[in-house]
């Protein structure tokens, strides 16, 4: 690893329609190390690690994996280099089964491509009691869509968690959750953190987010506005006070635009 | 702490001991909703007509076509589970089984015809998605546009005429294909085309719940931008369905042409309203994400039972198309209680 990063992005822009909704980002994760990305809605979050997971494709800018440039990054080499991601919108088929949820798009099978469905079903099985996952949900025959929010970003963040990435993505992965399952995702969090593996957590509660990570990065309207660690950063107060000064000048240039 | 509250060790013992069949019937409850009404349906017709239908020989006769519907609905049940349509088998039998046909007509090799065939079938179904998925036009207007034209490229080409391929009779590929249907009056067996169809099916089976390539399809139909977040190739899986159905379409007018000893210049033109509603009959719902091989397969028998019954019960013809109707309605409502769409 020569520049010490897991994955690394140089100048990345990526726009839809005239939204440049990623606008000349450079960024990127250490090993061990917990990212809070925070930003308001639209900022460009998603979009931002959508591109690290390989969904979009850049418009510009590199991606740089463990020190060497990639090309035709997409979401299954992101997977198969260590990137596991829990996506806004969890990213499940509701009408599968739990066990082809964990699996999807990485079936346990042999090399032709034949699935082994007891294996899977055991180890689906296995990782939903090692999260907790109990009670009436607890075979993995069910179909995702007979399960309550909070227990389909169990079978989301239990899928990343399986394939014991180097690098784990969480977009907003307490939202709609009760405080009891948002209590469990930090555990996990912790976990995999004390494993020395790296997360990338972003979290519309500051609070949750300064408690959580080691480095901030707070984006704005596609850019990077601030890059802090902890260390800087004296309180949760302090976050928020950087946070409410980069709405004001967003605010402000909204104004002058329109002028 | 947990997403649920533990059940006690009592509660999940009792649960994993009744699990077993309640599980399978519950994991397969279309396939078997389909096959119920199928045996209902058959004892209502022995009822109405018990010389016909005590005798092997009706049975016999329903399979000597049968098969070439079940070519056809294997491959659909995965274009249907991928959220896609193809309404242009009809014309790609046609068109492959005109491959073989004037290949053995001009005396070549019949498996080379069959070979011939397969790629043209395939080859079709590749268009197909060129359209479809790369395009991205929607499927059921392409596809639709596609049975068109390439039913009018038959016509153009051989002008109206037939190609009659007696000569195929008597030969190793064709007995071991189909069997001599001349002998179904001494020769009760049940015809080689339909042990093919039943091989082809339980591939299909396998291929779709066992298989990386069938829970790939299911996934892309259920949710397609989810499957892609999880790295799978959205745009291969759509295009293979496509040429799978190709590949069935393509051993269906093979069959066609093996059990007539004529290839017509309509080969495959009957076959888009039966095999389509043999597919939904037997269980696989129009929205995607599910589906049932085995269903479908059951879905062809029971429509290609109904001409069969009707007229076995004594009613003119005319009376097939509202049997159809009818019963096609009646079998969406009982699959209507394996649950509506989700999502
Ligand atoms: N697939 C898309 N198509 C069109 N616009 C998009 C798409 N994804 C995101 N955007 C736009 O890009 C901007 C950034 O969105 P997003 O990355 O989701 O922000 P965040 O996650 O920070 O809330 C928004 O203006 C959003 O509307
Ligand atoms: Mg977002």
């Amino acid at each position: 690893m020569k520049n010490g990063y897991i994955i690394e992005l140089k100048n990345v822009t990526k726009s839809f329609g005239n939204v440049n909704a990623v606008d000349g980002i450079s960024f990127g994760v250490q090993p061990g190390e917990v990212v809070g990305l925070i930003g308001d809605n639209g900022a460009g979050k998603s979009t931002l690690i959508k591109i690290l997971s390989g969904v979009h494709q850049p418009d510009s800018g590199q991606i740089i994996v463990r020190g060497a440039e990639v090309r035709n990054w997409n979401a299954a080499r992101s997977r198969e280099s260590g990137i596991e991601t829990v996506y806004q919108d969890r990213a499940l088929a509701p009408q599968q089964t739990i066990t082809r949820n964990i699996f999807m798009g990485r079936e346990i099978k042999n090399r032709f491509g034949v699935i082994k469905v007891k294996t899977q079903y055991e180890e689906a099985n296995r990782l939903m009691r090692d999260i907790g996952f109990t009670s009436k949900v607890f075979d993995p025959d069910s179909p995702v869509a007979t399960l309550s929010g909070g227990e389909r970003q169990g079978v989301a963040i239990a899928r990343a968690l399986y394939f014991d990435a180097d690098l784990i993505v969480l977009d907003e992965p307490t939202t709609a959750l009760s405080l009891v399952e948002t209590a469990k995702v930090f555990g996990f969090v912790q976990n995999v953190r004390d494993r020395g593996r790296s997360i990338i957590f972003i979290g519309h509660n500051i609070y949750h987010v300064y408690d959580i990570a080691d480095r901030f990065v707070v984006l704005d309207r596609g850019k990077v506005v601030m890059t802090a660690g902890k260390g800087e950063i004296k309180s949760a107060e302090v976050l928020m006070k950087h946070m409410q000064e980069i709405a004001e000048m967003a605010h402000a240039d909204a104004g002058l635009g329109d002028a | 702490m947990g997403f649920g509250a533990r059940p006690s060790g009592q509660q999940q013992k009792a649960r994993d001991e009744a699990s077993g069949l309640i599980k399978w019937s519950r994991n397969n409850r279309r396939a078997i909703t389909s096959t119920l009404f199928l045996i209902v349906m058959l004892i209502g017709f022995t009822l109405a007509n018990p010389d016909v239908f005590s005798q092997f020989k009706t049975y016999r006769s329903v399979m000597i076509a049968l098969p070439v519907s079940m070519f056809l609905v294997v491959p659909l049940v995965f274009v249907v589970t991928a959220g896609e349509i193809d309404l242009s088998f009809p014309s790609v039998v046609g068109l492959a089984s005109y491959a073989f046909a004037s290949i053995v007509d001009q005396g070549g090799d019949p498996l080379m015809g069959i070979a011939t065939a397969l790629i043209v079938g395939a080859a079709l179904g590749y268009l197909n998605a060129i359209l479809v998925v790369r395009i991205g036009l929607s499927a059921l207007v392409a596809t639709l546009g596609m049975n068109f034209f390439l039913r009018g490229l038959i016509n153009i080409i051989v002008e109206g005429f037939s190609i009659a391929i007696p000569e195929i009779r008597g030969s190793f590929i064709h007995s071991l294909m189909t069997d001599d249907p001349i002998k179904i009056v001494d020769h009760l067996g049940i015809p080689n085309q339909m042990l093919w169809a039943l091989a082809f099916t339980a591939l299909g089976v396998f291929l779709y719940n066992r298989h990386s390539f069938g829970v790939r399809v299911h996934c892309v139909g259920d949710n397609p931008e989810s499957a892609a977040e999880m790295g799978i190739d959205v745009n291969r899986t759509r295009t293979l369905v496509f040429v799978f159905t190709g590949i069935g379409a393509a051993l269906a007018g093979v069959f066609s042409v093996m059990i007539n000893f004529v290839w017509w210049p309509t080969t495959g033109d009957g076959l888009l309203l039966p095999v389509l509603a043999g597919l939904f009959v037997g269980g696989t719902p129009t929205w995607g994400g599910i589906g049932t091989v085995f269903g479908g397969a059951i879905g062809t028998s029971i429509v290609a039972f109904i001409e069969t019954g009707v007229i076995a019960a004594g009613l003119t013809g005319f009376f097939t198309q509202f049997f159809y109707g009818l019963i096609i309605i009646l079998s969406l409502i009982f699959q209507r209680f394996n649950g509506g769409r989700v999502r």
